[in-house]
């Protein structure tokens, strides 16, 4: 094991995984096509699950909150942003790009805004009161996805809700017999952008700056001055509004969702914080695309084997390094 | 007036109670040293003297004014920092944003800046480095420089020899000779050689109680008193 560590770090760590993962399967699939076809599904799924885990994995490093609610932000962003949707259904069916655009953007920014809102009365009222408790978080925050499940049954009923996609993001682009979903390249674009913005708010800032001191020693912030309290609220909320933005992509991506989704997304948003490493957000990214293409290249080479594989990607991964692909300094 | 004083302060954590009367001034000025055998509670007078652990009500004052129950954050802004045991370096930030967190607005003074390189030339060097790379001698450095790098009023800092090279430690007792002629410095030490080099005050801590206090110059005299209180021989 040690050996195959040092190697790879000589060729560029633990980032070219997911390179040698769809370098194997290139052989393994054999069509090109089918590989490209796969490979782009697995990364927009993968940006997609980072959308929804990058919160999860700060909020844990951070605050060392075990929050199993987080996916009750996935489920309501899902359903605000399918309401929101079907509320400009004629916006959405127009002929214009513009219109399509700005009821996307409407829908993701009330799912966002709910993420933020939702996410800050969470902090204040139910995980405050279980700082320091890992079990009492647990329970309490398991309560927590239920009941919520139970008001997505009260307000939006136990049927499935049928999510209407902009007209622009309908259909696939065709480069030969290659064929790439162009919701699936938007999610990846927005996915990729966030990331991005993540990226340069957490290494270029002063808010980035505490937040990653905070997950290394809360207490030595604290010491320099800062009420890292504040830092908490403020991470928290902002974790729920990306899950709410993850739980709206996915329900484009979807188009049909039901109020069992934040509890079908909680097992692989947590799979993908264990593999990346918690308090990590290059490790989340990381852990996500293996997640994605894992996920699509097992579904069609061993269909059978597809709900056993991202659970046998994470025990592989803990064997090989425990503490994930890339976990933050502790 | 003392710049801190400690007013038979107790401090409980969980079921136990650590300190049980913890009373002592800190004059203005220099290094004031605190010290004691394994376990008598120096590490948690200076926890609680921060504010990370709670002493009793109104048992520590700093300048008059009465900072027990206060957050830890609001004590720091009072202009008292604090050098842990374990360093408490951000290890996944380079020197320079360790150095720059500390910083009331994210901007350096250049003097102050200069006067670290100068007393810790090492840091200057591994400027962009993640501080995990350090080692345990440039980490200390990084520590300190951290506690300096704003004005300060009082340093608190514990043990920091533990585990470090005697060459280092050399280096370590100037830099504090040097930094405690404008800032009173509260040094937490089991060194007792690297610990008489630098106190001009000084008090003995074992279980929990004050067991002594007065001039390091008398106690470094008295081989007997140091032999009752912590077990030297000379």
């Amino acid at each position: 094991m040690n050996q195959l560590s040092q190697t790879l770090e000589r060729f560029g760590g633990v980032y070219l995984l997911p390179v040698f993962v769809g370098l194997i399967a290139f052989v393994l699939i054999g069509a090109p096509s089918s590989w490209v076809t796969l490979t782009v599904a697995g990364l927009s799924m993968g940006m997609m699950i980072f959308l929804m885990a990058s919160g999860l994995s700060l909020i844990f490093g951070l605050m060392d909150v075990l929050n199993f609610g987080h996916s009750a932000f996935i489920s309501f962003g899902a359903f605000v942003s399918a309401s929101a949707l079907a509320y400009m259904s004629g916006w959405l069916g127009a002929d214009n790009i513009a219109l399509n655009l700005i009821a996307l953007f409407l829908a993701f920014g009330a799912a966002l805004a709910f993420g933020l809102v939702a996410g800050w009365f969470f902090e204040v009222v139910i995980i405050k009161p279980v700082y320091h408790d890992h079990l009492r978080q647990i329970l309490i925050t398991m309560g927590a996805l239920i009941v919520s499940e139970q008001i997505i049954l009260a307000v939006w009923g136990g049927a499935p809700v049928t999510v209407p996609r902009p007209a622009f993001l309908e259909g696939s682009w065709l480069f030969g017999d290659v064929t790439v979903e162009i919701y699936r390249a938007f999610a990846f674009a927005l996915g990729l952008a966030v990331y991005i913005a993540l990226y340069f708010v957490l290494k270029r800032t002063r808010i980035g700056l505490l937040i990653r001191a905070g997950v290394e020693n809360r207490e030595m912030v604290e010491a320099l001055g800062f009420k890292i309290n504040r830092l908490f609220v403020g991470v928290f909320m902002v974790g729920s509004a990306l899950a709410a933005l993850g739980g709206a992509m996915w329900a484009g991506y979807e188009t049909l969702i039901t109020p069992a989704l934040g509890g079908e997304m909680m097992i692989v948003v947590f799979i993908v914080v264990i593999i990346g490493g918690l308090g990590s957000v290059e490790g989340t990214l990381l852990g996500a695309i293996m997640v994605g293409l894992i996920a699509n290249y097992i579904g069609f080479l061993a269909p059978k084997l597809a709900l056993a594989s991202n659970m046998l990607l994470m025990m592989a991964i803990l064997l090989w390094r425990p503490s994930g692909l890339k976990p933050a300094v502790k | 007036m003392s710049l801190l004083s400690l007013n038979q302060m107790k401090t409980s954590i969980g079921q136990y109670h650590v300190l049980h009367d913890v009373t002592f001034e800190v004059p203005e000025g220099g290094v004031f040293v605190l010290l004691g055998r394994n376990g008598a509670g120096k590490t948690t007078t200076l926890r609680s003297i921060m504010g990370l652990w709670k002493p009793s009500p109104g048992s520590v004052h700093f300048k008059g004014e009465e900072i027990s129950g206060l957050h830890a954050s609001d004590i720091a802004r009072k202009g008292i920092a604090f050098v842990p045991e374990n360093m408490g370096v951000f290890g996944g930030l380079t020197v320079e944003e360790n150095l720059v967190l500390a910083t009331a607005n994210g901007k350096f003074d250049a003097q102050r800046l200069k006067r670290i390189y100068q007393l810790f030339p090492a840091l200057e060097q591994f400027w962009t480095k993640q501080a995990w790379s350090l080692s345990g001698g440039q980490k200390q450095m990084l520590a300190v420089a951290r506690a300096i790098i704003e004005p300060r009023e009082l340093i608190l800092i514990d043990e920091p020899t533990k585990g470090l090279a005697p060459s280092i430690i050399d280096g370590m007792a100037e830099a504090f000779a040097e930094i405690g002629q404008s800032t009173t410095i509260l040094l937490v030490e089991q060194n007792f050689n690297f610990a008489k080099r630098l106190g001009r005050g000084m008090a003995v801590i074992d279980d929990g109680h004050i067991a002594h206090t007065g001039s390091m110059a008398d106690f470094a005299a008295d081989t007997t008193l140091q032999e009752q209180l912590l077990s030297l021989s000379s």
